[in-house]
């Protein structure tokens, strides 16, 4: 069964192939010749780090000539999904140490990850906070519209660890599949309070109101980032890694909210 | 010509072989019996019952307003009506969360009327009515159409009234089409996702449907998300075998 499904995929995928490349071989290799030595890494990244490693990758390319950042972002377990089927990544950094630690099981990773950056939760409302949340203990009053991240995603784990730190039992009227999503309900007043990182909030700008809450440091986000073994430049990819550990990358992080390592 | 057409059969059929090679058969029953997964689809079949019965109460008026009448706008009324047909359901959750919504063009009149939409299951019906309803209209006008005028102008020339016409002439002649645009809306809402997640949110046995529920599984446990996969591939076919039964003996 699995082994006529892969060779009728084999033949549909040559097919297709053939029929698409035909035309384009000759142009692709005459300007190969012509254009300037030019090297491009994709970096797989965690798409609560959107705003802050576009900058850093631009930084990185104005301070590499020849060099071309190119990114995914995505959610981290979809992005270890991806490099473990095959994808063509050179630079991985992940949300969380659970979804790194399964591309250094699968020996996917160059050297060790480096710890980057710190994430913490913080509550977020509309910014009139209708309904006056004021510590996380608010959050479980009746009545109240709380909005949480599923249990299953990194942000949802770590608002369950939050609330058995601070002793609370949320009833939220909807668990989100991602960060976005749940400040997605609070920007548009839906609901009346949710928990997302710090540098959501800070991102969200005036369109949400963070409260901030003394046991929310009782769970700690690590991002940790590495250079992944299957890069055809590894070079350049552990060059990446430097700068973003490094001081002008910490810089960006920490203008967005983040913490230091 | 036979080898595009095989090319794009493969295309459809292949991913979907694919997708059952990798199920896990041993476990199927008991990945697709975890409470959150009866939860699931006790949900989606409850919400898209109603989505249809709702879509059957709406759509023959709309129906009927667009084929046996005719007035200014009438062409870009139809346009309208098909929207949802063509838009990203994403699209309409944000437009349904910005009409209904807490602070929604009618979310405060709804909230002095004690009513409450948000995070509730009722929001999953009205997401899903939005995007099954051109589903109806479209079969039920295309049937009405060609079913014609005749038999109708006939009864009320022997003193029927309006009302005796539509019920024992108009709908037993477009029967088939109805049945075809009431099962193409079931199927619709069923397969609902985009508009869901965006205007009713995600909340086990409230608003978290078969579809959210294999999006969400797909983080922690892909052998269920397939599994379930494999249970709504398997309610499409029904449905498609259901259209076309219908089809079939209309002919």
């Amino acid at each position: 069964m699995n082994r006529t499904l892969a060779t009728l995929a084999a033949g549909l995928v040559l097919t297709t192939v053939a029929a698409c490349g035909s035309s384009d071989s000759d142009s692709a290799s005459g300007d190969a010749t012509k254009a300037p030595e030019t090297t491009t890494i994709t970096v797989f990244a965690a798409a609560s780090l959107k705003d802050t490693f576009t900058e850093i990758g631009k930084q990185f390319e104005a301070a590499n000539d020849g060099v071309t950042v190119t990114f995914n972002f995505a959610g981290s377990s979809d992005l270890v999904a991806q490099i473990q089927q095959g994808a063509p990544a050179d630079v991985f950094a992940s949300a969380d140490t659970k979804n790194m630690d399964k591309a250094t099981g699968d020996d996917l990773v160059e050297g060790t990850p480096r710890d980057f950056a710190k994430n913490t939760l913080q509550i977020a409302t509309p910014p009139d906070n209708p309904a006056r949340i004021a510590s996380i203990d608010d959050l479980a009053d009746s009545g109240v519209k709380v909005v949480l991240c599923a249990a299953e995603v990194p942000c949802g784990a770590a608002a369950a660890g939050v609330e058995k730190a601070a002793g609370v039992d949320i009833k939220p009227v909807s668990e989100e599949q991602s960060v976005t999503d749940v400040l997605g309900k609070v920007v548009s007043g839906e609901a009346d309070a949710g928990l997302v990182y710090v540098t959501d909030v800070k991102a969200a700008g005036d369109t949400v109101k963070g409260v901030t809450f003394p046991e929310s440091a009782e769970v700690i986000n690590t991002y940790p980032i590495a250079a992944l073994s299957g890069s055809k430049n590894a070079g350049v990819a552990q060059a990446f890694a430097d700068h973003v550990v490094g001081a002008k990358g910490q810089a960006v992080l920490a203008t967005a909210g983040f913490a230091k390592p | 010509m036979f080898i595009p057409a095989a090319l794009g059969a493969l295309l459809i059929v292949l991913p979907l072989a694919a997708m059952a090679s990798r199920v896990e058969w041993g476990e199927f029953f008991s990945l697709i019996s975890s409470d959150s997964s009866r939860a699931a689809l006790w949900l989606s079949l409850r919400t898209s019952a109603v989505s249809t019965l709702l879509c059957v109460v709406l759509g023959i008026p709309m129906a009927l307003v667009l084929a046996r009448t005719s007035f200014r706008g009438q062409t870009l009324l139809r346009s309208l009506v098909l929207l949802p047909l063509v838009l990203p359901p994403v699209v309409g959750g944000i437009a349904l969360l910005y009409t209904f919504g807490r602070r929604g063009l009618l979310g405060e009149t709804i909230e002095v009327l004690g009513l409450q939409i948000a995070f509730s299951t009722t929001a999953v019906i009205i997401a899903q009515t939005f995007v099954a309803l051109p589903f109806m209209v479209v079969s039920l006008e295309g049937a009405l159409r060609t079913a014609g005028h005749r038999y109708e102008t006939v009864a009320a020339t022997l003193g029927a009234r309006p009302t005796t016409v539509l019920r024992r002439v108009t709908l037993p002649l477009v029967l088939p089409g109805l049945a075809a645009g009431a099962v193409l809306s079931f199927a619709r809402a069923l397969g609902e996702f985009g508009a869901t997640i965006t205007f009713a949110g995600s909340l086990e046995g409230v608003t978290r449907t078969l579809p959210l529920e294999i999006y969400l599984q797909r983080e922690s446990d892909p052998d269920a998300a397939v599994a379930l996969s494999l249970v709504l591939v398997v309610i499409a076919v029904l449905v498609i075998g259901l259209v076309r039964g219908s089809r079939s003996s209309a002919l």
